[in-house]
């Protein structure tokens, strides 16, 4: 009893403090991305807030939490209440299985505990995949119980889009699963030890840079971001799927945008760049360094990840919806599937590497 | 304790797969489906299949219930029709199936319920690699049938959705 008792206490801890550090990014990111596009833009960003304004997103979160909360005249209540919710939790649920670092064991009361790694199930990537797919039920049924026809529309783009999308996803990360042989995102990482050359974007016998190009323009289409922001084109729609959305309940589908831009982040980290492995093993340190360093890196490729997603949207203008499908289904698709043959065609001439 | 999972698994699985059909709204209905995969998955799970419960999801919650939404939202249909042409086949249908399922259950010799599933073996391998070897040799022939029957289906709908493929002239 006392071993169980222990065990839940260390993981809802650990929850917990991913949880707090998954919300803090994504506060300070809301700040971040203004202050990136501001500067590529030669202004200055936010300033009247706090030195140099980084006190910018306490004032937001204030002023979203004081809002009034507006449900339509026609909108379905309940619906209207869930949706939020249905697109929050699945992005925030998908942290579960990535390893922040090290695969250690520590005994803390006879009991076994994994310091970096909340849990390490062996079908890791698929339950992510299973989730973020979750995710767009919030935006599709937000566009519908809003019962107006900007809603609605961003609703039924997003939900075109979504699918689309996903299969591209899921299709290009099969080559890293079939040069790991593993689904678990720990065996993942392990399988990329020892320098930058044996990460899968560069790895032999078939590197993934292909797939990761794939994988990338599919992950920014799944996290509604620009160039593929088009459930929420504001130039057409408004806001798209949440312009009746205020207060918190719009915070919510805020904050839900930003978590899956970090997982997202993550999950390429992990499949295509090695995780919390550093470039060269003597960066990697030994012995207790080892967990600091390995934190950084991981740190280091999302925040690199992260300012990417900035990049691009300073960068490239928004595609036309027919364009984004048929880019979707006819460029994208067919590449991911050719990577899928010739990867395959590699792992078995050069097995075991 | 496993069989308290089981019964509220199974209860929630049969009220909203009866909700589904029973509901007025088909937005409703859609949602109890996906309310209903969930459950299909979670027992999934106490069976130590995995691999399943994630397949489960992502296919069937993530892929086809949202392109179902995605169409009753385009029809934009408030209240589906009730008691279609069908009524009498599927009453007869259903008290058949279900007399004979109430006679399996009563009539059945041996325990109603199976051991414990025995994951000792799966859990050396791993259940999507033990899954793969089982798929691609025991079953290769099914395997490779249904890969074909697939196949026929994605070629049909390509020529019933382009129109004038069939026709000469154009």
């Amino acid at each position: 009893m006392l071993d169980f008792g222990v065990r839940f206490a260390l993981t809802v801890s650990q929850i917990g403090v991913v949880m707090v550090a998954v919300l803090l990014t994504v506060a300070a990111l809301t700040l971040l991305e203004r202050k990136v596009l501001s500067w590529m833009q030669d202004r200055m960003g936010p300033m009247e807030v706090g030195p140099y304004g980084i006190l910018q997103p306490v004032a937001d979160g204030l002023k979203l939490f004081f809002k009034e909360d507006i449900i339509p005249a026609g909108a379905n209540r309940v619906m209207f209440m869930m949706a939020p919710v249905l697109s929050l939790v699945p992005a925030l649920i998908g942290f579960a299985v990535i390893p922040f670092g090290p695969n250690w064991t520590v005994e803390i009361f006879d009991v076994e505990f994994k310091p970096f790694i909340i849990s390490d199930i062996n079908i890791g990537i698929l339950y992510i995949l299973a989730f973020t797919s979750i995710g767009a039920y919030g935006i599709i049924l937000g566009g519908w119980s809003s019962n107006s026809k900007y809603s609605l529309l961003g609703g039924l783009r997003a939900a075109a889009q979504l699918i689309s999308y996903e299969l591209n996803v899921g299709l290009s990360i099969v080559g890293v699963l079939l040069l790991t042989g593993s689904l678990s995102m720990v065996a993942i990482t392990e399988a990329q030890a020892g320098g930058f050359w044996n990460w899968y974007f560069f790895a032999f016998p078939f590197p993934q840079a292909i797939a990761f190009g794939v994988f990338i323009i599919s992950a920014v289409a799944e996290t509604n971001r620009v160039p593929f922001d088009l459930p929420e084109a504001e130039s057409e729609l408004v806001a798209g799927f949440f312009t009746e959305y205020s207060g918190m309940r719009f915070a919510f589908f805020f904050l839900a945008e930003y978590a899956n831009m970090i997982l997202v982040s993550c999950v390429a980290t992990v499949l295509f760049f090695g995780g919390w492995q550093a470039p060269f093993t003597f960066l990697q340190g030994t012995g207790s360094f080892m967990w600091v360093s390995g934190i950084f890196w991981f740190a280091f490729k999302v925040s690199a990840f992260l300012f990417f997603f900035f990049w691009i949207r300073a960068t490239l203008p928004r595609l036309r919806y027919d364009q984004l499908m048929r880019f979707g289904w006819k460029v994208l698709l067919p590449i991911a599937i050719g990577n899928i043959v010739l990867t395959a065609i590699f792992a078995y001439i050069f097995p075991g590497s | 304790m496993a069989s308290f999972v089981f019964f509220y698994f199974a209860g929630v699985i049969v009220l909203t797969a009866t909700l589904v059909v029973a509901l007025r709204n088909p937005i409703y209905s859609a949602l109890s489906l996906l309310v209903m995969f969930f459950h299909v998955a979670g027992l999934y799970v106490t069976l130590h299949a995995e691999f399943l419960a994630a397949v489960q999801i992502i296919v069937y919650a993530g892929a086809i219930l949202v392109l179902y939404l995605f169409v009753v939202m385009l029809l934009n249909v408030k209240r589906e029709e009730r008691f279609h042409g069908q009524a009498s086949v599927a009453m007869f249908l259903g008290v058949t199936l279900l007399t004979e399922a109430i006679l399996l259950v009563f009539l059945s010799e041996g325990p109603m319920f199976p051991a414990a599933v025995a994951n000792t073996s799966e859990l050396v391998t791993g259940n999507t690699k033990s899954i793969g070897q089982v798929l691609f040799s025991t079953y290769l022939f099914p395997f490779e049938v249904a890969s074909l029957i697939l196949l026929v289906a994605m070629v049909g709908a390509v020529i019933l959705s382009k129109k004038g493929i069939l026709d000469p002239k154009s």
